[in-house]
């Protein structure tokens, strides 16, 4: 069995393979939920209605798609130009700490600047973050798979020590948690009594954003040349060090927003619990958009789903929520497959 | 007698036929050269005869017995063997452990070395092939390496030996070598198949020619028959015309290096020693060398990817101090890089987007200080497309998909279009048909005559002697003088790309004697 190159992709392939290949990630999936001898149709119905089946669950979803897309899309900019940033998750708490540093009594302005202040912050906090394995890898080539992935570690040990000592509210009986957020500084909500809150525009524009600066921008030529062919692009006077930089503190800024998203928009405080992982799931939500932007927020919204009907679904037909871990992995897999398979054509001898 | 009879072989990858209905037969003691141009499916025929690839339909028999197909393993028990293109040496192990590699049997304890070593000699007496069994194989020089490589196959009891470019890599002395040996090995009885694309070689060590031109065998001719041009109509399918080279006054200096020196990474030895030279515009300057003599070194010197440890370059008369490839582009140095797919062109990005690479900054390809003017970028491509006849279906499809013909036209579009002062050429012809080749070289010599100064580097010496007004030779990252090319032979500077370059002072004396 061998692959070859296909001369030119079908439309009509790129649309449905997506579509098939999570059609394939379900199937995988059900295999596990017969296992466990519960309905499979039933399960997933569950699944669906939890995530989409009423105007509830939508806000559900979409507060939860709006880390997802922060972060996805800062995956997606430092892999385009090839710059594997795995430390989404601690940029992600470095925005949230620089939001609680300012945003709890430090400074006060009027919602209209306080709300863009914080955010402002929390993108340098996250791209600072960013600084060192930047540092490490244009300098000693260190590389920075290593160096962001362990940062992570070192940034979320940091923050537990803070939420241990010195930024512990003294009104919070004893749990590890900060100071709450000032009112002017909190992210309004979209619809009355729903969790779902001002940082949903904030990921679409950014994802708006993105998407214009690859496409039109002299910087996104740079980062795409950089990500295709670092040699070539050097060659034609690209300096790769810079455009490295600049991936990466865009990078860094957007899981920094993610921060201010879930610190001042969902939760209100710092706490150690603040994200499940979703800088690591921005990697998923990334590698299911092929790292196109926009597409970005359609899979960001899709990994939301699929964690917010889990726990649907555990509930009605007792199935452990772990399932949507496995669909989600599932998901990743056959995409990536799915994606390869629209270049090249299987041929069989 | 017959040793091996290809019979209707064909092979395709997609939609590109490779080799299609080929069958040729190959007697004992004859040397048969295959001759085509780059991509005519030489390599590929071969590499199916050698287990490599699988042909579609066709077979294959040796010493009239059939070989199963894709078993490279059973090739070699045929005595098949093949001296690849591109060494395949292990750099960390001595000669004798890579010629006896892969036939030692897995379940015997220790290798047999004394017994191996007495085989070798043997060998080496019988076919007048001289290598030195512990040394490493990263000392050897290049000639020696495909003597190991010729070494590794007869020890393997190889009767039908498969030479794929032999002589690319060689100085002309070393190719009179291999010559030798090969003749030696045809009387002993063995079977050789040559394959090139260079007329001269084939016409001395072959007996008979088999031409392919897009995957088909287009004619056979006994080597006594032939002659130059009628090799070069059979592989092109057309007459083929030289380009006109006109001997131009040169004007003043356009890049000067004085005493420039470039140091290796640590613990590698100097890439560039102390090295003077001077290309005037109205000039083709040719750089002959064995590869890996300190051209790429002083490829990317030129290009402003490599600061020099010591010495100046000046250009127009300036010393340059900022050795950047952007810096460069700007004063009008134009550069053609040696690998084009690796470092001239974005494969995945479009054609109009690696048109404009070297002009990112400028107006009116950018607008508001960020933005790409997609209207501009794609005007200014469709006339450089239509100028310099870069054919494509559209400016949109990726790069990667052109041919490398119409790849190496793209960059010269790219960086000739601002008529530069200075053009460092690295290798603008290697792996392109005649036809791609005629128009690169005319686009240079038009360059020239608008007033360019050109250094040329190449290791075909045939396209050197015929484009360039003075030689340089380098080796071990030394220059020779410049040599004006009248009267100068493919022999001398042979002898000085084998490291006699004060071969270049004596030459001079007797000119001017």
């Amino acid at each position: 069995m061998r692959l070859e190159l296909r001369e030119e992709t079908n439309f009509w392939l790129v649309f449905l393979a997506p579509i098939v290949a999570i059609a394939i990630a379900l199937i995988i999936a059900s295999g596990l939920i017969i296992w466990t001898g519960k309905p499979v149709g039933e399960a997933y119905f569950y699944l669906l209605k939890g995530a989409f089946g009423s105007g509830f669950a939508w806000t559900e979803t979409l507060a939860r798609a709006t880390p997802l897309i922060l972060t996805g899309l800062a995956a997606a900019v430092a892999f385009r130009a090839r710059f594997w940033n795995i430390g989404g998750e601690g940029q992600l708490y470095c925005g949230a700490l620089a939001a609680t540093w300012l945003g709890t009594g430090m400074v006060t302005l009027p919602p209209v600047l306080m709300i863009p202040f914080l955010f402002t912050a929390g993108a340098l906090a996250g791209g600072l973050a960013l600084l060192l394995p930047v540092y490490l890898k244009t300098k000693l080539k260190v590389d920075e798979v290593v160096t962001t992935l362990l940062l992570n570690f070192i940034i979320l040990l940091f923050v537990n020590y803070l939420l241990e000592g010195p930024l512990k509210d003294p009104m919070s009986l004893g749990w590890p948690q900060a100071m709450p957020i000032i009112d002017q500084g909190l992210l309004p909500k979209l619809v009355e009594k729903s969790r779902l809150h001002f940082g949903l525009i904030v990921g679409i524009a950014s994802a708006v954003m993105v998407w214009v600066l690859m496409r039109f921008t002299i910087w996104g030529y740079e980062i795409r040349a950089v990500g295709h062919n670092p040699e070539a692009a050097a060659f034609a006077g690209i300096s790769i060090n810079r455009t490295v930089l600049r991936v990466a503190l865009i990078s860094g800024g957007l899981a920094g927003f993610a921060g201010i998203t879930e610190v001042a928009g969902l939760k209100g405080y710092l706490t150690l619990d603040l994200s499940p992982g979703f800088g690591y799931a921005g990697i998923a939500v990334a590698m299911l958009a092929n790292l196109r932007p926009l597409g970005v927020i359609v899979s960001a919204i899709f990994l939301a789903g699929i964690y917010v009907g889990a726990d649907t679904m555990s509930r009605a037909v007792n199935i452990p929520n772990y399932i949507a871990d496995v669909i989600v992995a599932a998901s990743v897999l056959s995409v990536l497959v799915s994606l390869m398979l629209t270049q090249y054509r299987v041929r069989l001898r | 007698m017959t040793v091996l009879r290809i019979k209707n072989v064909s092979k395709s990858f997609g939609s590109l036929v490779a080799n299609q209905d080929i069958s040729l037969t190959l007697d004992k003691g004859e040397v048969l050269a295959l001759l085509g141009e780059n991509g005519a499916g030489k390599t590929t025929l071969m590499n199916i005869l050698f287990g490599h690839y699988v042909a579609d339909s066709g077979e294959i028999e040796v010493h009239g017995k059939q070989l199963p197909p894709g078993a490279t393993d059973a090739a070699i028990a045929a005595g098949v063997g093949m001296v690849h293109q591109h060494f395949t040496l292990a750099d960390n192990l001595t000669v004798l452990d890579n010629i006896i590699l892969g036939t030692q049997p897995l379940t015997s304890w220790r290798i047999n070395t004394t017994e191996a070593k007495q085989r070798l000699s043997r060998l080496a007496e019988d076919y007048g092939i001289h290598v030195e069994p512990d040394k490493l194989v990263a000392d050897l020089s290049v000639g020696e390496r495909q003597r190991v490589e010729i070494m590794k196959v007869l020890y393997r009891d190889a009767r039908i030996l498969i030479l794929d470019e032999p002589t690319a890599v060689l100085t002309p002395q070393e190719t009179d070598q291999l010559f030798k040996t090969l003749s030696f090995m045809v009387e002993h009885g063995l079977s050789i198949i040559f394959i090139s694309h260079k007329l001269h070689e084939i016409l001395r060590i072959s007996n008979r020619v088999t031409v392919l031109r897009r995957g088909q065998i287009v004619g056979e001719i006994a080597t006594g028959d032939a002659d130059r041009d009628i090799l070069a109509e059979m592989m092109v399918g057309h007459k083929v015309s030289r380009p006109q080279v006109k001997h131009l006054t040169p004007g003043a200096a356009v890049i000067e290096l004085k005493n420039i020196s470039v140091e290796g990474k640590r613990g590698h030895k100097t890439l560039l020693d102390n090295v003077n030279l001077r290309v005037n515009s109205h000039e083709i300057v040719g750089l002959a060398g064995v590869a890996g003599n300190g051209q790429a070194a002083l490829g990317n010197l030129l290009s402003g990817l490599q600061t020099p440890s010591a010495g100046t370059v000046c250009f127009k008369g300036e010393p340059l101090t900022d050795f950047s490839t952007r810096r460069f582009v700007k004063m009008g140095i134009a550069r053609i890089p040696e690998d084009r797919h690796a470092v001239g062109v974005v494969g995945d990005m479009t054609i109009w987007e690696n048109i404009i690479n070297e002009n990112l900054r400028e107006k009116p390809l950018w607008r508001f200080g960020f933005l790409i003017n997609d209207k501009a970028c794609r005007k200014f491509a469709a006339k450089l497309i239509q100028g310099f006849d870069i054919r494509c279906k559209n400016m949109g499809m990726p790069t990667k998909q052109l041919s490398g013909g119409n790849m190496q036209k793209l960059i010269l579009a790219r960086t000739l279009q601002n008529n530069p002062k200075f053009i460092l050429a690295n290798q603008p012809v290697r792996g392109l048909d005649e036809g791609a080749i005629a128009a690169v070289h005319e686009r240079l010599l038009a360059a020239k005559r608008k007033g360019s100064g050109i250094l040329l580097i190449s290791e075909d010496l045939d396209e050197l002697l015929a484009l360039a007004d003075k030689i340089v030779v380098i080796y071990h990252g030394m220059l020779s003088q410049p040599l004006p090319v009248q009267g100068i032979s493919a022999r001398d500077i042979g002898t000085m790309m084998a490291g006699n370059l004060g071969h270049a002072a004596t030459l001079d004396k007797g000119r001017s004697a």
